[in-house]
């Protein structure tokens, strides 16, 4: 197996009763696309919030390329090469899309930001936009800028929250060859409700639910797994 | 470009006002100027990056005592101005380690506390500071390299040299990397944080920036009009560069000077025909939150003037 980028160990946050994340272990290989799927509360969000910092961790380690950012804050993870983009669209919204980008693109040094930042805004096909007022945007493009921001941070791990809710179908095929496109070079992690979008996309998925591991395997594994089923079918 | 010619053209104007001003306007003048320095500082704070102090007398009473205190002491402007500089950004840094542990209501009321506990200091320590009553500066200390600040031309000179560089770095901040880091701390903090910036750092940084710029703007009040008081690090003076800022606009490069200019005309014109310029005043603010709540030049960017930084 290739190399782990991320490994997190025994992995909890508790919300005073709630167990959101309990005892997790959990491994990402360097260059893989990977879901995590779960019902709803399962601890999908709180589970990455941990990987990135937003949340702070209450028991349990993550090594990152080697390294122990268990403490580290979420910006600083970001300068190791994490990046998030939130479930709910944040963008700028009363900046126009250029600085929202150029904000991704200054933070790693560009020498020419206005040739960066419009070439990472091209990837997502918003670079004629680029004087508008974020907020203005057509949802779809909100999304989209949404993930121009955390593609132009160049991480070697970009974790995606929901990055296909609220878009059109067309759009959802555009999305997945733009996530095809970033690997192996970055490591994509996802939730993802659209079961198509983790089939098609996902090369290992993994299943939490009430804030434990309930499966991990490729998407052959998980369709055939009997606990999945019954997770989702409240069996 | 545009909006350099603009913010060059206002420098020019000032510049030729000078010969054309009576004197009691020639004063006046030189003081909007100097006081539209610490505003520019207010804004870059508030304006920019979203901290609303009620404390910015203190890095102006820095820089005023700073100046004054070593004008006591036989220095003259050479010394004593980047003294005063230094001072503000000093104090600034002290203050932003402890009051940027919190944020909105909190740092309002962390910053104001400061500030007052600044101003008691200077009290309590009347036998050097004079107190209430304040002191006067030497007249050989009001003295910068050869130029007699006690004089008009000389005093102008120097509110126009101080407002000029602060308003052209003004400019170059917001137009720089970390000006547009500084707005996007002010639009989302959250989302700022997880595109690898430290809030923490930028907006020490922003608070720093933003008491050297009172701190000068102190030490070059003090210089310029040979009077160093307690008054002026009172609550009155973190109260009016907010009001400056917002008259003329938060988050615009010109809109401190304006509203400073503004403001100083109108107390400065009522209080020639009534007692209650206090109201006039009020009566204008009231106008502004209701009519142009962005101020002066925050609405006429919004109708059209896009490109105004």
């Amino acid at each position: 197996m290739a190399a782990m980028i991320l490994s997190a160990r025994g992995l909890t946050r508790h919300f005073g009763g709630l167990k959101a994340v309990d005892g997790v272990d959990f491994d990402l290989a360097q260059g893989e696309i990977h879901a995590i799927i779960g019902p709803n509360g399962a601890g999908k969000t709180t589970f990455v919030s941990l990987l990135s910092g937003r949340i702070p961790v209450q028991s349990g380690s993550i090594t990152f390329n080697g390294q122990d950012i268990t403490r580290l804050p979420a910006h600083a993870r970001v300068a190791r090469g994490i990046a998030y983009t939130f479930q709910i669209t944040a963008i700028y919204a009363r900046l126009p899309v250029y600085d929202n980008v150029a904000l991704a693109v200054q933070r790693q040094g560009s020498r020419a930001l206005r040739r960066d930042t419009m070439a990472a805004l091209a990837r997502v096909g918003l670079d004629d936009r680029a004087d508008q007022e974020a907020g203005t945007l057509a949802y779809g493009h909100q999304r989209l800028l949404e993930i121009a921001m955390g593609l132009a941070l160049k991480p070697r791990l970009l974790i995606l929250d929901e990055p296909t809710q609220g878009l059109a179908n067309s759009e959802i095929e555009g999305f997945k060859a733009l996530v095809r496109s970033v690997v192996p070079d970055t490591t994509v992690l996802l939730i993802e409700h659209n079961m198509d979008v983790v089939m098609d996309l996902a090369q290992r998925i993994t299943v939490l639910n009430f804030g434990r591991l309930l499966a991990q395997g490729t998407p052959a594994d998980i369709r055939a797994n009997g606990a999945v089923q019954a997770a989702y079918l409240g069996g | 470009m545009k909006s350099l010619a603009l913010h060059l053209a206002v420098i020019a104007l000032l510049f030729a006002l000078q010969f054309v001003l009576p004197p009691y306007h020639h004063t006046n003048i030189a003081r909007v100027m100097v006081l539209a320095v610490f505003a520019m500082g207010y804004n870059i704070a508030f304006g920019y990056t979203g901290l609303l102090s009620l404390g910015h007398a203190l890095f102006f009473g820095a820089g005023l005592y700073a100046a004054g205190l070593m004008a006591n002491g036989g220095w003259t402007g050479l010394a004593t101005l980047p003294a005063g500089l230094l001072a503000g950004g000093l104090v600034a840094l002290a203050v932003g380690m402890l009051a940027l542990r919190t944020a909105g209501v909190s740092f309002m009321i962390v910053t104001l506390m400061f500030a007052q506990a600044g101003y008691l200091t200077i009290l309590y320590f009347g036998p050097v500071t004079g107190g209430d009553e304040g002191f006067v500066l030497p007249a050989a200390a009001r003295n910068l390299a050869g130029f007699d600040l006690a004089t008009e031309t000389p005093r102008y000179t120097l509110g126009l040299a101080l407002f000029a560089v602060a308003l052209l770095a003004n400019l170059a901040l917001v137009r720089s990397p970390l000006g547009r880091v500084m707005v996007a701390m002010r639009e989302n903090e959250e989302r700022s944080r997880m595109l690898g910036y430290n809030p923490f750092t930028v907006k020490l940084t922003a608070l720093v920036i933003s008491g050297l710029y009172a701190g000068v703007a102190g030490a070059g009040y003090a210089l310029m009009f040979g009077y160093v008081g307690a008054s002026f690090a009172a609550i009155q003076y973190s109260i009016l560069p907010m009001l400056w800022v917002l008259l003329g606009g938060a988050g615009t490069v010109l809109g401190p000077f304006i509203g400073a200019l503004l403001m100083f005309y109108l107390i400065d014109l009522s209080s020639s025909v009534t007692t209650a310029h206090q109201m006039v005043v009020g009566v204008a603010l009231l106008a502004l939150v209701l009519f142009a709540p962005k101020g002066l030049l925050g609405t006429l960017r919004e109708r059209g003037l896009k490109w105004l930084p």
